[in-house]
């Protein structure tokens, strides 16, 4: 049932062949790309919208719908901007970095199919600053494709003129954000805009522009030669294709693994990372999305699908499908409680909740991480994560409550055994 | 025109409005911290959050959600309330809540809002922030662990004054406000953050623990280090007016006022005035008011006398001065102490009659000889904002550091007469042309050439959506000088005419920039309040009363009259000039008019009924414009320093700060705390 080799997308994910255009090419990456821009423009947005792709950046929105967004015309001539989102910060993600370094031109190719189809100028790659390599290579990458004639003026000989910028980002987790990333790349500091007005209606440099993450649009070019149909076939309904799973933590395997959607948890930790350390009954709990999403304790996650729709029901979520296993060695609250370390200095301090309350958070975290706190003080620290939620400008703030509601929601007793042992000792 | 419910109350709002305005037109308080009107929206304090369907299910910035049609919003739901409680204990768990030390107490944003929203109790039980103070000038005093991030002085200072100095380093809550590399704030309007601070983490470093909010009395008055005649609020407490802070006034100066309006007040009881002086043997010695004048009387001038009016003096002291002179038989009036000479007859050719409001929406503006930026700051970003919406800017004169996107065509006033190709097309083919001449140009005799050039242009027009322009504008810089000019204070040949006449007697109503070697046969009566230049050539000093210490008429650069009031009474044996003058036409043994203020400006309004009424007076056609007439000459800006412009500032010590300090370089010494 799991997905077969040959219809894996991300065929060189390992690097055990070059990276380099002929290479990328003897994989079928570049195959008369031209062909798939004569399709015409509504024909690949409509194409995407049937295959069913959602965004794999972490919230899932589907990716033709998006591209839909787009002026059709520009009836004031601002060109029209694809940002590619390679700013890949969210601890436990590391899928972006795999494609980039192994398998640069699926991405070169998908922004040139993407972008023609939402019918921009360019496409901005903006790349997390710490990688160096990897932004090595897509330099190296751009460049290959820009003298092969495949991008630039008449790009695959399409008659469609196209440019691919690689901008290097300096380390900011926030400019992950769509809207800061637009600040950043325009040179301004990496705060989130206010929405509305969206992206696509005054992006970058004031102009109509998308933003999407790199395995959407790596995704693409393979999406439209072989298919919608073939793509949908993988996943449930609403969840369909193929996916990079990034499974870190307490595995035998840890990996980064390309997979079908809905795969019952169980059986990708199994097949691909052979098994929990310790077994399953050493098993304590998951974090499915990346540092973001709340965790999911190991009853619960164990046979669950892990797609949206799977995850959203045990009350976490996919996020970027960076799978974060904890065996019952794992200090629970610890690891929550850098999680909030983390959060705390991501934060851009824009806005108010985000930028006091990540530090209060973290604050308290570590005090119950060694049980010097009150009882109550857990309310509160859930009062707290629900002040922040849903009152910030971007999603920053909310990324950094649900892990530690996903804490109290699951570990409760823990704390509070916790406070209780710190009581005694002292009363000893 | 959506129309919206607010709170179950149906209303209309304006197309364009935000959901905040919205609520205030339906008569809702939204707490705030980082919206403002007059700047740019950032939403970041997450403090006017409303409930808004529909929308997601969680509370919307409402500064910064478009109002649209059908929208219902809620400003007193549970969710709103919390909302509202929650960022106000994010607000208050790094902030000091030092009030009572703080001199923002009682006039505070945070504080009158946590009262109003707050929770009452703090949670919060970790070590707070503390943030590292930061120097920014000699005006802007800084307490940053107090700062809550709104960045409205970021905001100002990018939109606003079009300067780079304020800005926001680092991230998270290791964010701090600072001027960078803590550079004092340079600009001429910077004070104006202190006001936009909604909490204490700006405060004004001169009136710094000087007096609370509460206790001062509030007067209205007009500011007169510049001609644009301000609207300002005196602070007063006892017979010291402690603070000067801007009054909203959208026509004039919206809600800012230039650093010198707002702290020359320090030199209000500096170098006073404040008994009468009289020389003799060649040095002042005081004196009692029937001594000095008794000296008066015994010059016995006749007709032969003349009055020079100063550069902050109100209209009715010009009027009293005026009706002195006439009934001493004289006409012998000048205000233009410098010597200027432009043609007066219409005034219409020498006012700013785009308005300043005005000049915002002109699009392409030429500038004559004068340096905005220190002659009046609030045009100047007036001028910010026209560039803003797309005007085009060409200064004639040296070259100064604009902050807008602006053309230096050169020194010489005879550019005026020889424009390069591309800006007669820019200022020939704009809908709302526009011409500043600067007291610079006038001394260079570039009115006439202007005027010209105004005719070519079609300065003066109706436009195809009816709308009356009229670009022609001279930008003055006395706030005395459009009344003194309504009153007569204007002779043909300028102050040179003055001189000529060797008059025994010249009156000098606190007149500081004339140069009285001229006058040397002449006993110099100087009626003002400060020890300044014209005290020093005086041979009679009779002490008069400040702006702050008396009521009066101004009339602004754009033939504005507006009334202020008297705050404080003068110090010593000081006077309002009204009486002094009045009580020398006894000593002189004729004849005024008046006994009382009140029919003072009854026979003021009588003689010049404009100056009776409050707002824009009205000079009736431009003349036409004289043929043939060049301007001449290197224009040389005749403000040398920013903050030295008339005595009061001269004799404050925080202006003499800020002259060493932001203008000369030099580092200030800080006395320690």
């Amino acid at each position: 049932m799991s997905l077969a080799d040959k219809d894996r997308i991300f065929t060189n994910l390992y690097g055990y062949q070059p990276w380099n255009l002929p290479a990328a090419m003897a994989r079928g990456d570049w195959d008369n790309t031209k062909a798939l821009l004569e399709r015409g423009q509504d024909a690949i947005v409509d194409e995407i919208k049937a295959s069913g792709l959602r965004g794999r950046g972490g919230a899932g929105f589907p990716t033709g719908l998006k591209w839909s967004f787009m002026p059709k015309e520009s009836k004031d001539g601002r060109p029209s901007f694809l940002v590619i989102n390679a700013d890949e910060s969210e601890p436990g993600s590391c899928k972006d970095r795999e494609i980039i370094r192994h398998d640069p031109h699926k991405l070169i190719e998908g922004a040139l199919v993407a972008g023609f189809a939402m019918r921009a100028r360019a496409a901005y790659i903006y790349i997390r600053g710490e990688y160096i390599r990897e932004a090595e290579t897509l330099f190296a990458a751009v460049a290959e494709a820009y003298d092969a004639g495949l991008i630039g003026k008449n790009a695959c000989g399409s008659g469609y003129d196209f440019d691919v910028f690689v901008h290097r980002g300096a380390g900011a987790y926030i400019c992950g954000e769509e809207t800061a990333m637009i600040e950043s790349l325009e040179g301004k500091k990496g705060q989130p805009r206010l929405k509305p007005p969206f992206p696509a209606g005054a992006g970058l440099y004031g102009c109509p522009t998308t933003v999407n993450n790199v395995e959407s649009i790596a995704v693409a070019p393979t999406i439209l030669r072989r298919g919608a149909a073939w793509f949908s076939s993988f996943g449930r309904e609403g969840n369909k294709g193929t996916k990079l799973f990034q499974i870190s933590g307490h595995v035998d395997k840890p990996c980064v693994v390309e997979e079908a959607m809905s795969i019952p948890f169980r059986e990708l930790i199994e097949k691909h990372c052979g098994g929990i350390r310790g077994g399953w009954d050493n098993l304590l709990a998951v974090i499915p999305g990346g540092s973001s999403v709340p965790l999911v304790p190991a009853a619960e996650i164990m046979d669950a699908p892990m797609d949206f729709d799977g995850l959203k029901a045990v009350g976490s979520g996919l996020g970027t499908a960076a799978v974060i296993v904890m065996d019952k060695s794992t200090d629970i609250v610890r690891a929550i409680s850098r999680l909030s370390a983390f959060y705390m200095h991501e934060s851009c301090g824009q806005c108010t909740p985000c930028r006091e309350g990540t530090g209060w958070m973290y604050r308290v975290m570590e005090r119950l991480r060694t049980g010097d706190a009150d009882v109550s003080e857990i309310d509160l620290l859930q009062e707290v994560t629900k002040q922040i939620e849903g009152h910030t400008i971007c999603a920053l703030g909310d990324a950094a409550a649900w892990p530690i509601q996903g804490l109290i929601k699951h570990f409760r007793p823990e704390l509070e055994r916790r406070i209780a042992d710190n009581v005694r000792e002292a009363a000893e | 025109m959506p129309k919206v419910t607010v709170d179950g109350v149906e209303l209309e709002v304006p197309a364009g409005a935000t959901v905040l305005q919205a609520c205030e037109l339906a008569g809702k308080e939204i707490p705030r911290f980082c919206y403002h009107e007059r700047l740019s929206i950032a939403g970041n304090c997450r403090m006017c959050l409303v409930e808004v369907a529909p929308g997601p299910p969680k509370p919307q910035a409402s500064c910064a959600l478009p109002a649209s049609e059908g929208q219902v919003i809620r400003t007193d739901s549970p969710m709103v309330k919390k909302a509202r409680e929650g960022v106000m204990e994010f607000l208050l768990i790094n902030h000091p809540l030092d009030c009572p030390i703080c001199d923002q107490g009682g006039e505070c944003d945070l504080q009158d809002q946590s009262v109003a929203y707050g929770r009452g109790a703090t949670r919060y039980h970790e070590h707070k922030r503390a943030v590292t103070e930061k120097y920014m000038g000699p005006l802007i005093k800084t307490q940053m662990t107090r700062c809550i991030h709104c960045t409205r002085c970021v905001r100002f200072s990018e939109e606003i004054a079009g300067v780079d100095e304020i800005g926001a380093l680092y991230r998270g809550e290791n964010t701090q406000i600072t001027t960078y590399l803590e550079h004092a704030a340079k600009h001429e309007l910077s004070a104006n953050v202190i006001d936009l601070c909604p909490v204490g983490a700006l405060t004004s470093r001169p009136y710094a623990f000087e007096a609370r909010s509460w206790e001062l009395t509030k007067t209205l008055s007009i500011d007169v280090s510049d001609a644009i005649g301000a609207n300002i609020r005196l602070d007063s407490r006892g017979r010291e007016v402690l603070r000067i802070l801007p009054r909203v006034n959208d026509d004039v100066n919206e809600e800012w006022l230039s650093d010198k309006g707002r702290y020359q007040v320090d030199g209000l009881p500096k170098r006073r005035l404040d008994r009468p002086w009289l020389r003799k043997n060649g040095k002042l010695v005081a004196a009692t008011w029937d001594e000095a004048f008794a000296a008066i009387a015994k010059i016995k001038p006749g007709a032969s006398v003349a009055a020079v009016a100063g550069d902050l003096v109100d209209c009715e002291t010009m009027f009293a001065g005026k009706m002195l002179v006439g009934a001493l038989g004289s006409n012998l009036l000048e205000g233009r102490q410098t010597g200027m000479k432009y043609e007066t007859s219409n005034l219409a050719a020498v006012n700013f009659n785009s308005t300043l409001a005005g000049i915002e929406t002109a699009d392409a503006i030429l500038i004559v000889g004068s340096h905005v930026r220190w002659e009046a700051p609030l045009v100047n970003a007036r001028l910010r904002k026209a560039v803003k919406n797309g005007a085009k800017v060409f200064l004639i004169g040296p070259e100064w550091e604009t902050t807008f996107a602006a053309e230096f065509l050169g020194e010489d006033a005879a550019v005026l007469g020889n424009l390069p190709a591309h800006v007669g097309e820019a200022m020939a083919g704009a809908v709302r042309p526009a011409v500043i001449l600067g007291g610079a140009a006038l001394a260079k005799g570039a009115l006439a050439p202007a005027l010209a050039r105004a005719d070519a242009w079609k300065l003066v027009r109706t436009n195809d959506d009816g709308s009356v322009w009229n670009g022609f504008n001279v930008l003055h810089m006395a706030a005395s000088r459009m009344g003194g000019l309504m009153l007569g204070y204007a002779q043909p040949g300028g102050i040179a005419d003055l001189a000529a006449a060797k008059p025994k007697l010249l009156l000098s109503l606190g007149a500081d920039e004339v140069d009285y070697a001229a006058f040397s046969d002449s006993i110099i009566v100087y009626v003002g309040h400060h020890g300044d230049k014209g005290a020093h050539a005086a041979d009679v000093i009779l002490p008069a009363a400040a702006y702050t210490e008396k009521a009066g008429t101004y009339v602004n650069t754009e033939g504005r009259v507006q009334f202020s009031e008297k705050a404080v009474f003068a110090p010593g044996d000081a006077r309002e000039d009204w009486t002094i003058l009045r009580a020398l036409a006894d000593a002189l043994g004729v004849s005024v008019g008046f006994d009382s203020f009140a029919q003072l400006r009854a026979a003021m309004a009588a003689e010049v009924p404009a100056l009776g009424v409050e707002g824009l007076a009205d000079y009736g056609a431009r003349p036409a414009a004289p043929k043939d007439a060049q301007a001449q000459g290197v224009i040389g800006y005749p403000i040398k320093d920013f903050y030295l412009t008339n005595p009061i500032a001269r004799a404050s010590a925080t202006m003499q700060h800020c002259s060493a300090e932001l203008l000369h370089g030099e580092p200030q010494a800080e006395a320690a705390e």
